[in-house]
């Protein structure tokens, strides 16, 4: 049998959602030899591969590196998966955008400093002006929304993905589940 | 030639990170940068937001350690009320502050720095992992799963979710304890002391395969800090800070939250949104130090319960002194593991921990409060000012895994010039300059109060900056 490639992708989230995937606890690991983790924070691949069947991604997207991975990953993606409310609506990251990103910077990096104060500029990258959901970048073929999905979503959901077939997401978990 | 390397992404670790290795002319690596790519900004918007609401905005800073978060923006809370929270209250958070650091040092020691230790620096990356950890060694992977298991399910009983639980609340928590489910959580106990021994045991067993990475991972003189019991030991929750020296001589005493900005400050490096805290009467760079479970270990004398005391004596005949060298956080998140399954049990072993007075209330009395608690990874604080109508104005948040910046980039530094030789990387070089920044176990999410995945990308650069090699993630 042809394993699954799944891959999850931590973007600006609190990895919440990457814990509540864990949460399946024995569970994963059993499922585990259904599925091959070609691309996760959990594994040690550092490239992302030709082409992935699954792929979970977290949390919303808020700076230029964010944007130009989304857009990597969809093109190298068959089922791209917006995982948690960071992912489906942007949630708590998107509640810098009536501030804008220079008062957050100048916050952080400025008025609350006590030596060298200076906004990062080298190797760092630039923040978009407005957070916003996977969505208004790349096409998501499922949502799953919840802050996190609970455990047992995920079970089923990935359960359900394993056997081919795309789940009935609206009665496993709502917004903020 | 001088030459630049890039790792990114940094793997197996807690957030956004990349490696960058300057060499000089030698060919020897010079110069070496940690940075941290991701920024959320919750210092500015929780601006207008009702105080109250502080506590489960702020734990979405984190899904690893959102219950520290909850504690530490809870406390800042009561301080503004000016309510002393109920002694039940305290306790049941101090269980689940235990309950966490068990859950989140279990994922750091088995699924994320395990691969390296059991299976070795040099294996197959494909293998190097959790899944590959519970194929080679089935009893000590289901182990790891098990204390991950019980930290998670203890919070889901408690707080009624695993991640970002509502129950903890400004005045103290929700709702009071059910006799039925302090028995379950004791019935989980049995289990959770099986699997930390047996991991104790494994791990002493293989540590002495890693001089090399004890003598270069981070070992350096410097100061630590941490919570301690009025009597000097282990402490999470409800106690002052203490900062030591190298040799172990008190920096400072007592510190509480109410004067952490006065003592401690925070500068910028251009090359990461991770800040830079210090001691202020030190200056920066001299002021860095170290936070988290070899900072704890290090400042408290004892650990307060039977089984983790006699592993702390052991653990502190590893040195002569304070015990410096990184790669022993590993040991000491094992430690901690055990002492917060023994103190799970103290307090659920007494009655007062069903009283149902659990909640203090009271309204905005001070337009200023603060709030440390222990974070698996170290010491947290979040500082709050708000007006009449006790709307937030502004905020500060000095996080665990920032205490650690200068540490990790001087251990990057370090076991990059013992283990980088000429101008080509290889594959376990790599793996140990990512390896000793997750003895760390760096929460980078926490600390820009951002959270995302790993692109760590190591960069070889030469002396005028022309890139000579780069291994990093898409
Ligand atoms: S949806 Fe919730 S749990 Fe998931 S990343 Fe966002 S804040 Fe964290």
């Amino acid at each position: 049998m042809n394993k699954i490639k799944l891959a999850t992708v931590w973007l600006d989230g609190c990895s919440g959602c990457h814990m509540s995937f864990l949460d399946m606890d024995e569970r994963l690991l059993e499922l585990s030899s259904q599925f091959n983790l070609v691309y996760s924070p959990l594994v040690d691949f550092k490239d992302y591969p030709e082409m992935v069947d699954v792929a979970l991604v977290e949390g919303a997207i808020s700076s230029v590196e964010d944007e130009h991975k989304i857009q990597h990953i969809r093109k190298h993606t068959t089922l791209l998966v917006a995982m948690g409310d960071c992912a489906v609506t942007g949630n708590v990251p998107a509640m810098r955008n009536p501030f804008g990103p220079l008062p957050i910077l100048e916050r952080a990096y400025h008025e609350n400093v006590s030596a060298q104060p200076q906004t990062p500029s080298v190797i760092v990258p630039a923040l978009l002006e407005k957070v916003r959901p996977v969505h208004e970048f790349v096409s998501v073929d499922l949502y799953l929304p919840g802050c996190p999905p609970a455990a047992d979503t995920f079970f089923t959901v990935i359960t359900e993905l394993l056997a081919g077939r795309i789940p009935d997401v609206a009665s496993l978990t709502r917004f903020g589940a | 030639m001088a030459q630049t390397i890039t790792i990114d992404p940094v793997t197996r670790l807690e957030g956004h990170g990349r490696i960058t290795l300057k060499t000089n002319d030698q060919g020897e690596v010079s110069e070496a940068y940690f940075s941290v790519t991701q920024v959320r900004g919750f210092e500015k918007f929780c601006e207008g937001r009702p105080y109250y609401e502080m506590p489960a905005l702020m734990a979405r800073i984190c899904g690893i350690c959102p219950v520290s978060h909850l504690i530490a923006s809870a406390k800042a809370c009561e301080a503004i009320m000016s309510v002393e929270v109920p002694p039940t209250a305290a306790k049941l958070r101090r269980a689940l502050n235990l309950a966490q650091t068990i859950q989140s040092h279990a994922l750091s020691f088995f699924y994320l720095a395990s691969p390296d230790l059991l299976l070795g620096m040099d294996a197959d990356p494909a293998e190097r992992n959790i899944f590959g950890v519970a194929k080679a060694h089935p009893e000590l992977g289901r182990a790891g799963v098990g204390l991950r298991r019980f930290g998670q399910h203890m919070i889901e009983l408690l707080g009624r979710k695993r991640i970002h639980p509502g129950w903890v609340v400004p005045g103290g928590v929700t709702q009071p304890l059910e006799q039925a489910k302090r028995e379950e959580i004791l019935a989980l106990l049995p289990e959770a002391y099986a699997n930390i021994k047996m991991a104790l045991t494994a791990y002493k067993r293989i540590a002495g395969r890693f001089q090399d990475e004890i003598d270069s991972f981070a070992n350096f003189p410097g100061p630590f800090m941490g919570m301690v019991s009025e009597s000097g030991g282990l402490a999470f929750t409800d106690a002052g800070l203490r900062m030591i020296d190298a040799e172990g001589l008190v920096l400072v005493d007592n510190l509480e939250a109410a004067g952490f900005d006065d003592c401690i400050g925070e500068a910028v490096e251009p090359y990461s949104y991770m800040k830079f805290p210090y001691l202020k009467s030190l200056g920066y760079p001299r002021g860095a130090y170290r936070v988290g479970p070899l900072a704890r270990l290090n400042i408290a004398s004892h650990a307060g319960s039977p089984l983790a005391d006699i592993e702390m004596n052991e653990f502190k005949k590893l040195a002569n002194g304070p015990v410096l060298g990184s790669f022993h956080y590993h040991h000491a998140r094992l430690i901690e593991i055990l002492h917060g399954i023994e103190a799970i049990e103290q307090l659920f072993s007494d009655n007062s921990i069903l009283d149902k007075h659990v909640r203090a209330r009271a309204g905005v009395n001070r337009q200023e409060g603060a709030g440390i608690a222990e974070a698996p990874r170290g010491t947290l604080m979040h500082h709050y000012k708000v007006n009449d109508n006790g709307q937030i104005t502004w905020a500060n948040l000095v996080i665990a895994t920032g205490q650690n910046n200068n540490a990790m980039n001087k251990g990057v530094l370090q076991t990059a010039q013992r283990f980088v030789k000429g101008d080509k990387l290889s594959a376990g070089m790599l793996n140990r300059v990512e390896a000793v920044i997750r003895t760390f176990d760096p929460c980078l999410s926490c600390s820009t109060h951002a959270y995302g995945e790993m692109p760590l990308a190591i960069e070889l650069l030469a002396p005028d900056g022309t890139r000579l090699d780069l291994v990093q993630r898409p």
